[in-house]
C-alpha cells in the first residue's frame, strides 16, 4: 500500500504531516530506542549519577591516541582498502588465533567495519531474505532485532531465563526453531545480563545449529571482559566454525567507543558477499581509528588488562552492595553490566528506573528494553569510578527504603 | 605472594585508605582475611609504609627539589653499596638509585631554598671519598609523579547517546 498516494493532499497543510507520508512501513515498523526520552529526561537534570550507558569510563590509552595523531601528522588521511589496512587484518590474525585460537586469514576472512554495529548489519543483509526468521537470544543488545527487521527478516526471540544464569538454554531454542528459520543470533559475554557461555554450553547449542543447518552469528565484542574464566569464543566449538560469523570490536576492551572500529571474520565464501555491502555503504572504516586500533592490539595489552582488574573490582563491590540492598542480583561473569532483579519490590522495572531516576537521580535502564527475559530487571552499568558505585547503591538504598 | 596479594597489593598502592571491609568485598575475601593477608604483606617488609601523593608546589612551602648525578669509583668487594648506604643517611636524600649510563648513583634531594640544597652538595656530597663528579639538576616543576598526574585535567565529558 502507497501512503504518500492515497494521503497526499494537494496543497499540504504542514511540512511534517507531509514527510511522514515518505516515510517507508519498514522504517515505520522499527520502534525507537527505548531509553531515549529516559536520557533526554537524565540529561535536563543535575547531579545525576549515570549507570545508564555502556560505556567504559576510562579514556583511550595515550599510545593509541598518539599514534593515530602522529599518522595524521604524516597525513594519512585517505581511504584504506575495503576490507582493512592490511597491517591491521593481519596483526587481528594472529591475535585471535593466539589469544582464542580462532582461525581467520588475513587476506580473505577478516573485514574491518565502523564498530561491530556496523558489522552486525551488513551480516544480516547477507544472509536474510524476506520471511526469513533469525533467533535472537534474549535479553539482547536493542539493535539486533531492527537489524533483522530492516533487513525484511523476521527477529525471534529466544529467552534466558535467570534460573539458567541467563545463558542460552538448549530446549528453549529448539522450540523456536521452524522450517524458515535462517539463522541463531547470540552475544556472550552478554549486553545486558554480564551472562557468559563455556565451552560445554556452546557445544550444546552447536548440535541443534548443525542439526537444524543454521548460520551462527555471535557478537563477541565484550570477550576481553571476563572476570572468570579466559572467552570461548563459538567459532572454536565443534564445527561450527564453517557456519559461523564473529563480531567484534575495539569500544569496550581498549575504550574506544568513539573511534568506531570493528571487525567481521567469516569463511571466504560468506566474507565475499558481505564485503560486497561493506563497499556499498561504508566503503571502509576510517583510517585514523584503524591505525588507533593497530596499536592497540600491539601495545595496549598491559592497559586493557588494568582496566579488567578495575571492572572486576567494580563487580565484586557492586553486586555484592545490589544483594545487601535487597536487589537480587546474580554474578555476572563477563561485559560491565549488573543485572539486579526488582521482582521483589512491587515495581515493574519501568517504574522503578523512572521513580529511581526522578527521586534519587541515579539513572539505570529498564531491562525489559532489552525484550523477552529483562522485565523485572534493570542494567547497570558499572563502568563508572569506584566513588560513584558507591554513592549510587546509597541512593539506590534509600529509595528502596522509601518504597 | 599469590595472584590475590598482587590484587590487594594494586589496590593499596592506588588507595591505602580503602577498610578491610571495602578491600574484602572488592576481592571477594573476608574482611578478616584481607586484614590478615595484608598484616603478613606488612610484616614482611613488601608494604614499607602508607604514604599520600602531595603536590607540594600547589600547597605552596616553597621547597626545591633537584635530581643531583654522581660518578662514583666503585669500592673492592662492595661496589657501591657502602656509599650509597653512607648516603641514603642523610635526611636530605629522598631517593637513591645506582643508575646505567653516564653516571652511576642518582639522588632526589629535598631543600628549603636553591642555598641549603647546593650548600648540602658541595659540603657533604662532593667531598666524600670515592665521588669524582656532581652534576645538579633543580626541578623547575612536577607534571606526575609515581603515575599520579599532577596538574588539572578536564573531564572527558560523556556525550549524550541513545544506547
Amino acid at each position: 500500500m502507497n501512503n504518500r498516494k492515497q494521503n497526499a493532499s494537494p496543497i499540504p497543510s504542514k511540512q511534517g504531516e507531509t514527510m511522514q507520508n515518505f516515510i517507508s512501513e519498514r522504517a515505520q515498523s522499527i520502534p525507537p530506542s527505548g531509553i531515549r526520552k529516559f536520557f533526554d529526561l537524565a540529561l535536563t537534570m543535575e547531579d545525576v549519577i549515570s549507570l545508564g550507558v555502556g560505556e567504559p569510563d576510562f579514556r583511550t590509552p595515550w599510545n593509541i591516541c598518539e599514534s593515530s595523531i602522529y599518522s595524521i601528522e604524516q597525513g594519512v588521511t585517505s581511504y584504506t582498502p575495503n576490507k582493512g589496512l592490511p597491517a591491521l587484518r593481519e596483526a587481528l590474525s594472529s591475535y585471535l588465533k593466539q589469544h582464542y585460537n580462532l582461525a581467520y586469514d588475513s587476506n580473505n576472512e577478516i573485514i574491518i567495519t565502523s564498530g561491530v554495529s556496523e558489522g552486525l548489519d551488513i551480516a544480516i543483509r547477507a544472509i536474510v531474505d524476506p520471511g526469513d526468521q533469525v533467533l535472537i537470544a534474549q535479553p539482547s543488545y536493542v539493535s539486533y532485532a531492527p537489524c533483522v527487521a530492516l533487513a525484511g527478516g523476521i527477529p525471534v526471540p529466544v529467552e534466558c531465563t535467570e534460573s539458567d544464569k541467563f545463558k542460552l538454554n538448549p530446549d528453549s531454542l529448539q522450540e523456536k526453531i521452524t522450517p524458515k528459520t535462517k539463522a541463531l543470533m547470540i552475544n556472550f559475554p552478554n549486553n545486558p545480563t554480564g551472562a557468559v557461555m563455556n565451552r560445554k554450553d556452546l557445544e550444546a547449542i552447536a548440535d541443534i545449529v548443525i542439526d537444524n543447518d543454521l548460520l551462527l552469528i555471535t557478537d563477541e565484542v565484550y570477550a576481553e571482559l571476563t572476570y572468570e574464566e579466559s572467552h570461548i569464543a563459538a567459532g572454536t566449538v565443534s564445527d561450527l566454525w564453517e557456519r559461523t560469523i564473529t563480531l567484534n570490536g575495539f569500544s569496550k576492551a581498549y575504550a574506544m567507543t568513539g573511534w568506531r572500529v570493528g571487525y567481521l571474520c567469516a569463511p571466504k565464501e560468506l566474507c565475499e558477499t558481505v564485503l560486497k555491502i561493506h563497499q556499498y555503504v561504508m566503503l571502509c572504516a576510517p583510517v585514523m581509528g584503524q591505525i588507533g586500533a593497530l596499536e592497540a592490539i600491539r601495545s595496549a595489552e598491559e592497559d586493557k588488562n588494568n582496566m579488567v582488574n578495575e571492572y572486576r573490582l567494580r563487580r565484586n563491590m557492586f553486586v555484592a552492595g545490589l544483594n545487601r540492598i535487597g536487589l537480587p542480583t546474580h554474578v555476572p561473569e563477563g561485559a560491565f553490566y549488573a543485572f539486579p532483579s526488582v521482582k521483589g519490590t512491587g515495581l515493574s522495572d519501568t517504574e522503578f528506573a523512572e521513580r529511581l531516576l526522578k527521586e534519587q537521580r541515579v539513572a539505570v535502564v529498564p531491562g525489559s528494553v532489552f525484550g523477552s527475559g529483562g522485565e523485572f530487571h534493570l542494567r547497570c552499568a558499572y563502568a563508572v569510578s569506584r566513588k560513584q558505585l558507591t554513592e549510587a547503591l546509597a541512593r539506590m538504598e534509600t529509595f528502596l527504603n522509601g518504597l | 605472594m599469590d595472584e590475590k596479594d598482587l590484587e590487594l597489593l594494586r589496590i593499596l598502592e592506588d588507595n591505602s585508605r580503602l577498610s578491610a571491609q571495602e578491600i574484602g568485598t572488592m576481592t571477594c575475601l573476608t574482611p578478616v582475611e584481607a586484614e590478615g593477608r595484608i598484616h603478613a604483606l606488612e610484616t614482611s617488609g613488601i608494604i614499607r609504609k602508607y604514604t599520600t601523593v602531595i603536590n607540594w608546589e600547589m600547597a605552596g612551602n616553597g621547597e626545591v627539589s633537584s635530581i643531583i648525578e654522581l660518578k662514583v669509583s666503585p669500592e673492592r668487594d662492595y661496589g657501591y653499596d657502602r656509599i650509597a648506604e653512607r648516603l641514603s643517611r642523610f635526611r636530605q636524600v629522598k631517593t637513591l638509585r645506582l643508575m646505567t649510563g653516564t653516571y652511576d648513583l642518582q639522588l632526589l634531594v629535598t631543600g628549603k631554598n636553591m642555598q641549603e640544597v647546593s650548600r648540602f652538595v658541595s659540603e657533604h656530597v662532593a667531598p666524600m671519598d670515592r665521588i669524582r663528579e656532581t652534576a645538579t639538576h633543580i626541578i623547575m616543576k612536577s607534571y606526575k609523579e609515581n603515575g599520579n598526574v599532577l596538574f588539572e585535567q578536564q573531564e572527558a565529558e560523556r556525550l549524550p547517546y541513545s544506547f
